[in-house]
């Protein structure tokens, strides 16, 4: 049935990675309606934010509300995006659990770094979309001005810190299966604290000290920082290279993390049975 | 306490080739489970055997039922040879590869059914079947050609190939789970209670295809079954699974005669029934009735 040799495992192998996004693909499809609910729901909670620049202007505090709004309506894309990609990696479990599908998956011959990197190459594609959806509406509705923007640095960083993302995504998604019950909620706790410590509506050089310390090693402290500078002064790749090297550095490292740890977790649930849901 | 009894027979030698489908010596496993005490508060967690040293042989092309109560450990040997589990001892080998070690190539031979027809049920049967096709390395051209013809084959309405999974009835919906089996040419099928819920006319057209596989696909299949008649009219042998234990493994008509049963249900009842005296004490102090 399958003929052996390098070149066939990697083209089964490939098969299976679109298989990932392919599936992924149809539950965007089917639940189509959803996505029109999400989009609202996350528009609603970048207005909020975005609104305080106004508010602080609009209670006699001086500040320049375009470049405000911008930096919060940054953060809060940024948030959103966040919370796109960890939710699809954490749900990686959780979801197919739900729907019984996670025996059928664990079982087939698909290799879990192919299957979880389809699962980060989806999660961003998609997350990128609807982040960009997301800011462009807003920025829209606000008229915000950005003359010197440099969309295509922007889009690099984010893309480069992408792969931490995944990385720290597939820890967050092994939750699941070491608590079948309580294991996703744990995703989003590390989602929050992530942004906070980066500085997610304020330079990082307001926080307290041990928060910067933790600032250093978090990828969304430089992708933030890199897209500000981008988008409000126009920098293009090179002069935000001071933040790309490090989020290559962190992604190289946070795969093979996120795969180590995901591996153990299985090993785990595989040992004490924790994949299956009933019969 | 039980003891190991094995009273498997060598199979006859019907292999096509050296090394037999499954191999299965000695493999136990264990869950830990927190027991209710007899006061209604929980005990400790304890180690709780759901394999206990199960060792069977089974030769391409052959098909062998396992029959046991609720609790007495298919679905566990199940889950251990789809490389879901992992043993607590012993070994398992499918056609030569070990389970455990290289459960990647095990994984390209094997494929599942179980009781629950398991699906992404807002998708439609050949969403489902594409995706799951393509993780055994199916390009989506073969999809487009093989999923119409074994939706064809297992008795699926091929109008009904687009809608939700959700809107199908349970019969249905085992059938594609069959389809999904089928369709990666699994080399050793693995079925648990695959008729369990169906209504009779389900039940018959599901064992019809069961029968159908084994007699056109080069396929070994284990069977995990509650009903009897199933057993005996798919199965070349029939294995009495309980406690954890393989009792017996062999031809229904040996089985019978061993037991002096007029039915396998009888011989079934006689090779539980003495067990379950021999197992009183250990219950007792468990306090439940696994
Ligand atoms: N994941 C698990 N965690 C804890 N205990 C388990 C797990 N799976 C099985 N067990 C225990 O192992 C024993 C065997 O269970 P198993 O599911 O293999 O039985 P079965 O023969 O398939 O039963 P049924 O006919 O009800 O499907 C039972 O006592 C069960 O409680
Ligand atoms: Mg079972």
């Amino acid at each position: 049935m399958i003929a052996p040799g390098a070149a066939s495992t990697l083209r089964h192998q490939l098969i299976g990675l679109g298989g990932v996004i392919e599936r992924n693909w149809y539950l965007v499809k089917r639940y189509a309606l959803w996505e029109i609910t999400f989009f609202l729901w996350t528009a609603a909670n970048t207005l909020t934010i975005v609104f305080i620049a106004k508010g602080v202007e609009a209670t006699g505090g001086r500040v320049d509300v375009n470049r405000l709004t911008t930096i919060l309506l940054i953060g809060a894309v940024i948030w959103s995006y966040l919370g796109i990609v960890f939710e699809i990696l954490v749900e990686t479990v959780a979801w197919e659990r739900w729907e019984g599908t996670i025996e059928y998956t664990f079982m087939a011959p698909l290799s879990r770094p192919v299957h979880l990197i389809g699962m980060g190459i989806f999660a961003v594609l998609y997350g990128i979309v609807r982040a960009a959806v997301v800011f462009a509406a807003i920025a829209a509705f606000f008229g915000l001005h950005m003359p010197n923007a440099n969309f295509l640095s922007a889009l690099i960083l984010i893309g480069i810190a992408s792969v931490s993302f995944i990385g720290i995504g597939m820890m967050t998604a092994v939750l699941p299966l070491i608590s079948p019950e309580k294991g996703t909620q744990f995703g989003y706790i590390g989602q929050g604290l992530m942004l906070v410590v980066s500085g997610v509506y304020y330079p990082v050089s307001v926080l307290p000290e041990f928060m910067e310390w933790i600032a250093r090693i978090s990828p969304a402290t430089y992708a933030l920082r890199g897209i500000r500078a981008a988008i409000l002064d126009g920098a293009g790749p090179a002069a935000v290279w001071g933040d790309i090297w490090p989020l290559i550095l962190i992604g190289v490292l946070s795969i093979p993390l996120g795969l180590a740890v995901f591996r153990r977790g299985e090993r785990y649930a595989k040992q004490h049975g924790k994949l299956k849901r009933s019969g | 306490m039980l003891e190991p009894a094995l009273v498997t027979r060598p199979a006859a030698p019907r292999a096509l080739d050296g090394v037999p489908a499954v191999e299965v010596v000695d493999l136990r496993k264990e869950f830990l489970r927190r027991d209710k005490k007899r006061d209604g508060r929980f005990a400790r967690r304890r180690r709780h055997a759901a394999l206990k040293g199960v060792s069977l042989t089974m030769q391409r092309g052959e098909t062998v039922a396992i029959l046991g109560q609720n609790g007495s450990g298919k679905s566990t040997l199940v889950r251990l040879l789809s490389t879901l589990l992992l043993h607590d001892g012993g070994s398992a080998t499918i056609f030569g590869h070990d389970v455990f070690v290289e459960a990647g190539a095990v994984r390209r031979l094997v494929n599942r059914v179980s009781v629950e027809a398991s699906f992404f049920k807002k998708m439609s049967a050949v969403e489902n079947l594409g995706y799951a096709a393509r993780f055994y390395g199916m390009s989506p051209k073969e999809t487009r050609r093989l999923i119409p013809q074994i939706l064809d084959r297992v008795g699926f309405p091929a109008e009904r190939s687009g809608d939700a999974m959700e809107g199908l009835s349970r019969g249905m919906q085992q059938k594609v789970a069959l389809a999904r089996a089928l369709l990666t040419s699994p080399v050793l099928l693995l079925l648990d209670e695959p008729t369990t819920g169906l209504d009779p006319r389900s039940k018959k057209e599901v064992q019809e295809f069961i029968r159908e596989i084994r007699t056109t696909h080069d396929s070994t299949i284990l069977l995990c079954t509650h009903d009897l008649d199933e057993a005996e009219s798919l199965a070349d042998r029939v294995g009495i699974l309980h406690a954890g234990a393989l009792l017996v493994l062999d031809e229904p008509a040996e089985l019978k005669w061993r037991y002096d049963a007029p039915t396998l249900e009888a011989a079934f009842f006689a090779a539980t029934g003495k067990q379950l005296e021999d197992e009183g004490d250990d219950d007792e102090d468990r306090g439940v009735f696994a």
